[in-house]
């Protein structure tokens, strides 16, 4: 067999080469990915009345980083795995000017106050008992958390469980800006 | 100790079907028994220690063990039982249980049924599918477990997609698998002639009836995951194009392709290279449906899980397409056809075609599902391709082959002379034309539908016209009318039972054509008492009842249809609300006709009851596609029966 034949037939196999890497080239982009409109606008306002019974409002909080995180008992296992990272991130920064809103939205009392005892949450948590906030927020599912800086811009938005590592880089930056 | 008694036999079996693989293969090389007999045995022993994580995995779910992710994820106490059960397969990990499940079992009856049949094919065969078994038990180990830990263990669980909570899917997911996997069984016996270099008819002859089967199957689910979407997405369509059902559409069609092409080989000696090709296609796209759907590479109206198991398959995929094309392209000397095409007029040149088309079909499917990634790959821009493109392209195809359906079974092998073309076709022609213009005049406007349902009455005609020779002939010999029918669809089953899945797909058109062209639909918000009207029905609002259910609260409306005369039936269509899902699901009601189905979906309500929105529809011959696909499984029923010795 000449040599031009023996390459013609070894082009069959390497044909579905390109197809390979168009599919390969998929993991790079996330087809859910739709930029959020709300990124660097104003974060709507809201008022809301916390488990403890303290009233919370946005407004009030100009000048500091606020992180809001949405969230529901029955959000298995996102919101659980999220829930101790919250913690954390609200212990180490809070200091430094960050304050952590959990609005618990789509949720019943008992078990929305059961999950708040088993984690021991120690940032103020309100319920969103008319579902305004989170349709203010465009919150499509649980969890979904929202870094807002001290002019009250909307940041960026998480989509699921927030991890230690995008908490800190998001309040690092957040707090590292003037106001 | 169940997540801990899972994974073992995940990995047990992995194992077992890693060394059966090797060992069959090597066995076949050196000709040593004693190897290919310990190949047999690691087969048996992955399908008990898949059944065993199937079993482990359904006690955790009766049992509640929210210790088990998957089953933490997939129920909650209030699941009804049925559902408990089947969450097996409502999500990602589960499927692969199932998947992997069925592919040892269509193993386990190769090497019972082949181990003394087809010596030489047999060692490579069931290399080639423990093979695949292995990787299959891979993504079992590593990217998605099944009995992953869940800690803390929550009180309860959160319950499986609502959606998925009906009947149509206890039975979707096990069809479409039995029919994916099942294609497993061509392909391998398609890679042992390549590497055993027996490229002739052999596999082919083996093999039709697995590709039959798994052709049947996946009719089914495809099927069945029709009339799901229809009676519970609530959007009064059977399909919509998502890749979700391209993944499964796609193998159909070059799995149709093969069904006819196989022929072509078996009695002409002609493409034996196509049909390698093909299914390794069939079988390619069954792996692609899979990475498609569970990668997150394209986004779909269904939710799916994420992680490294896109890699995984993709991975698969290439060593799959690779290794099979090499071998293919080794043995290229061998797969040249000894044949040729006489005339175009021919029945050759007719399955051809046939197949060119199905073909078009398979790959526009493909180009408009991958073609988000292939935009955003060429120009950075996120574009989608919807129902418009796919319709657009695959109707003319679609009507194509209805016409070739009527010329294929009956024209001439090799040259077809005038008089074969005069005596076959003449009639059938005729009545089409005759329908065609018939409809016209009755005031059946739309172009598309008119050549339709002319070409689905020329073919019937030529089923007709075939069919009564048959049985006139069978009569001469003394049957019958009975007994001549029945000795055609029994004794050349291959033959008539397709001719039974043609007519089938005849009415399937019929259905699609009728509710594109004729489904109509309102919407209005009306007050208690009030009544809305469409296509001679009047639905009275009667009010709304909240209740609840064991695992999700109902607001349930009373709506009352009357037709011209007295009350005709009371429709109750609802929104249930779960306490883990964003919106309300709708439950739509409905009264199922042979011509129209009149189909009720509730929307917004006053929290009163004093008001409520109703969407009315009346959807045209849907219910022909459901008759349809029972005729078309009916018939691929008929054609898996064993062949008829025939006289030489």
């Amino acid at each position: 067999m000449s040599p031009g034949r023996v390459l013609t037939r070894w082009l069959i196999p390497l044909a579905v080469v390109p197809l390979l890497v168009l599919l390969g080239y998929g993991f790079r982009t996330d087809p859910k990915v739709i930029p959020s409109p709300l990124i660097d606008r104003p974060a709507a306002p809201f008022t809301l009345k916390t488990f403890d019974g303290s009233p919370i409002a946005l407004t009030a909080l100009r000048g500091k980083v606020v992180v809001v995180n949405f969230w529901a008992s029955w959000c298995y296992p996102a919101c659980y795995e999220e829930a101790p990272v919250l913690e954390r991130g609200w212990r180490a920064y809070k200091d430094r000017g960050l304050v952590m809103v959990g609005i618990n939205i789509q949720d019943k009392e008992a078990p929305a106050r059961k999950f708040l005892a088993q984690f021991g949450h120690t940032f103020p948590n309100a319920p969103d008992p008319a579902g305004r906030v989170s349709v203010d927020y465009g919150v499509y599912g649980v969890p979904e958390t929202f870094f807002i800086d001290r002019d009250g811009r909307v940041r960026y938005k998480h989509v699921g469980a927030v991890t230690d590592e995008i908490f800190k880089a998001q309040a690092e930056k957040l707090l590292g800006e003037r106001p | 100790m169940i997540p801990e008694f899972g994974y073992a036999a995940s990995v047990a079996g992995l194992l077992l079907a890693v060394y059966g693989s090797a060992a069959a293969a090597v066995g076949a090389h050196t000709g040593r028994p004693k190897l290919l007999e310990s190949s047999e045995w690691a087969a048996t022993g992955v399908w008990v220690f898949v059944t065993g994580c199937m079993l482990l995995m359904v006690y955790a779910f009766l049992t509640f063990d929210f210790s088990v992710r998957y089953v933490a994820v997939n129920t909650n106490r209030g699941t009804p039982f049925y559902y408990r059960i089947t969450a097996l397969w409502g999500a990602l990990e589960g499927s692969i249980i199932l998947w992997t499940w069925m592919l040892a079992l269509y193993t386990l009856i190769v090497v019972r049924k082949y181990r003394r049949r087809q010596p030489e094919f047999y060692p490579w065969v069931l290399a080639v599918m423990l093979g695949i078994a292995a990787f299959f038990l891979l993504v079992m180990t590593i990217p998605a477990p099944p009995f992953e830990r869940l800690s803390p263990v929550p009180p309860d669980g959160r319950g499986l997609n609502p959606l998925l909570e009906d009947s149509g899917m206890i039975t979707h997911p096990v069809a479409l698998y039995l029919g994916f996997t099942g294609f497993t069984v061509p392909f391998a016996f398609a890679m042992a002639a390549l590497i055993i270099g027996r490229t002739g008819d052999e596999w082919i002859s083996i093999t039709r009836r697995w590709t039959i089967i798994a052709w049947y199957f996946l009719s089914l689910g495809l099927l069945i995951g029709g009339w799901w979407s229809y009676h519970v997405l609530g959007w009064g369509g059977y399909w919509a194009w998502d890749p979700v059902e391209n993944a499964a559409f796609m193998p159909w069609l070059t799995g149709t392709a093969l069904l006819h092409s196989v022929m072509i080989q078996e009695r002409r000696r002609m493409l034996k290279l196509w049909n390698i090709t093909l299914i390794i296609a069939t079988f390619g796209l069954t792996i692609f449906g899979t990475f498609l759907t569970r990668s997150g590479i394209i986004g779909s109206v269904h939710a799916f899980t994420q992680g490294s198991i896109g890699q995984f398959f993709l991975a698969f995929l290439a060593l799959v397409l690779l290794g099979a094309f090499s071998l293919l392209a080794w043995r290229l000397d061998r797969l040249k056809a000894q044949g040729e095409l006489d005339s175009i007029l021919s029945r050759e040149s007719a399955f051809l075609l046939n197949n060119l088309f199905l073909v078009a079909a398979a790959f526009t499917v493909f180009f408009g599902t991958i073609f988000p990634l292939l935009s955003e790959a060429v120009r950075g821009v996120k574009v989608s391709v919807g129902a418009p493109f796919f319709n657009l392209v695959n109707i003319p195809i679609f009507l194509a082959l209805l016409f070739l359906m009527g010329v294929g079974p009956l024209i001439a092998w090799r040259r077809a002379s005038a008089d074969n073309l005069r005596r076959n076709f003449l009639k059938p022609v005729a009545a089409g034309v005759v329908a065609a213009a018939v409809l016209r005049l009755l005031g059946v406007g739309n172009a598309l539908v008119l050549l339709c349902m002319g070409l689905v009455v020329f073919v019937t005609g030529t089923i007709v016209l075939d069919f009564f020779r048959a049985a006139r002939a069978r009569r001469r010999s003394g049957d019958g009318w009975r007994a001549a029918t029945m000795g055609l669809l029994l004794h050349q089953n291959r033959r008539y039972g397709g001719f039974v899945v043609h007519l089938g797909i005849l009415v399937v058109a019929l259905g699609v054509a009728g509710s594109q062209a004729w489904s109509v639909q309102t919407e209005a918000t009306i007050d208690k008492g009030q009544s809305v009207e469409l296509a001679g029905y009047t639905v009275r609002f009667d009010g709304l009842e909240a209740s609840e259910e064991s695992n999700h609260g109902k607001v349930t409306g009373t709506f009352t249809v009357s037709n011209g005369g007295g009350p005709l039936t009371v429709l109750y269509p609802a929104k249930k609300f779960y306490p883990q899902e964003q919106t309300p699901i709708a439950a739509v009601d409905y009264r199922l006709g042979f011509l129209q189905d009149l189909y009720l979906v509730l929307g917004d309500f006053g929290q009163d009851g004093s008001h409520a929105t109703i969407k009315v529809q009346v959807n045209r011959m849907v219910s022909w596609l459901w008759i349809g696909g029972l005729i078309l499984t009916l018939g691929a029923a008929l054609a898996i029966l064993p062949d008829e010795k025939r006289p030489a």
